[in-house]
């Protein structure tokens, strides 16, 4: 069993990282881009059982800081 | 007095903070980040600059679900006295202790140099060395400084003057120049500069100093 867990910077939070691959794309010519977000995606092997409230739980007190982040989860 | 200086995996200011607590005149535990317990007795609990468990995931997330975080937790929740410096404060953060989160610099540089620092106020433990409004010099080092709060948070620092310190020419993005800021019992201070690495001539400032003076004078027993 398995869930993934994407974790991006809230709106309205800066993401100089996001800006500084804009800027690389505008540099080699991509000039449609208009905005880029970097955020992480993190696997999680599950035990049978686990459920998607347990993965929402590990959000909340490690895999997110959510004074700043976002969270989706993926149970696949 | 004591303080309990908390030693991650990754630490690297703790030896510094050590010594500028004892220069003070403070005697100085050091406390390794598996203890579930802090001495007994401890006046103020110094969480050190470095990179706690890397950094993986976020500055400070591991470290602030290590079990001596617990017990710094409880400390303060009692009444307890803290600073946190650098990653310090990033893990001071991460536990709920202070308000806000520490962003990658907003130019995405890792900056190390002394910046001055505008003392925002004179009114705690922390601050009382100093003159409200003036401004000390001391050094950065760090990629990840960039304070952010929403607004609402960051009006209630502003209300309760709960800013410490403000850049005098902002480094890394800060929201509102921030540079440090006190908890709402003006016990706990989460910093980015270092003011353990501006404590003693042979570090070419001792503005710094005055902050672990004047702990030193407030924590002794009458």
């Amino acid at each position: 069993m398995k869930a993934r867990v994407h974790v991006m910077l809230k709106n309205g939070v800066l993401d100089p990282q996001g800006e500084a691959v804009r800027h690389a794309l505008g540099a080699m010519g991509f000039d449609k881009v208009e905005g880029v977000r970097q955020g992480k995606v993190i696997d999680l092997e599950l035990a049978e059982g686990a459920t998607e409230s347990d993965v929402a739980e590990m959000c909340e007190k490690l895999l997110a800081n959510t004074v700043i982040e976002r969270y989706e989860i993926e149970m696949l | 007095m004591r303080a309990a200086v908390v030693v991650f995996p990754g630490s690297n200011c703790d030896r510094d903070l050590a010594v500028a607590f004892e220069q003070a005149g403070f005697q100085v535990e050091m406390v390794w980040h598996k203890d579930a317990a802090l001495p007994k007795g401890v006046d103020i609990v110094g969480v050190p600059g470095g990179f706690s468990y890397g950094d993986y995931l976020r500055c400070g997330a591991i470290a602030a679900q290590s079990p001596i975080c617990k017990a710094v937790v409880e400390h303060t929740e009692k009444g307890g006295y803290a600073i946190g410096i650098c990653n310090g404060f990033q893990i001071l953060t991460e536990t709920g202790i202070l308000p806000g989160a520490l962003l990658r610099n907003a130019n995405l540089k890792y900056i190390c140099r002394t910046v001055g620092l505008k003392v925002e106020t004179a009114d705690s433990a922390f601050t009382e060395g100093y003159e409200a409004g003036s401004v000390i010099q001391i050094p950065i080092a760090h990629h990840d400084g960039n304070y952010f709060a929403d607004d609402e948070t960051l009006a209630a620092l502003r209300d309760q003057d709960r800013i410490a310190f403000t850049y005098t020419e902002n480094p890394n993005g800060s929201r509102g120049d921030i540079a440090g800021i006190l908890s709402a019992n003006r016990r706990v201070l989460g910093m980015m500069p270092h003011p353990e690495r501006a404590a003693d001539a042979g570090h070419g400032g001792t503005d710094g100093a005055a902050l672990f003076r004047a702990l030193a004078g407030v924590l002794t027993p009458a």
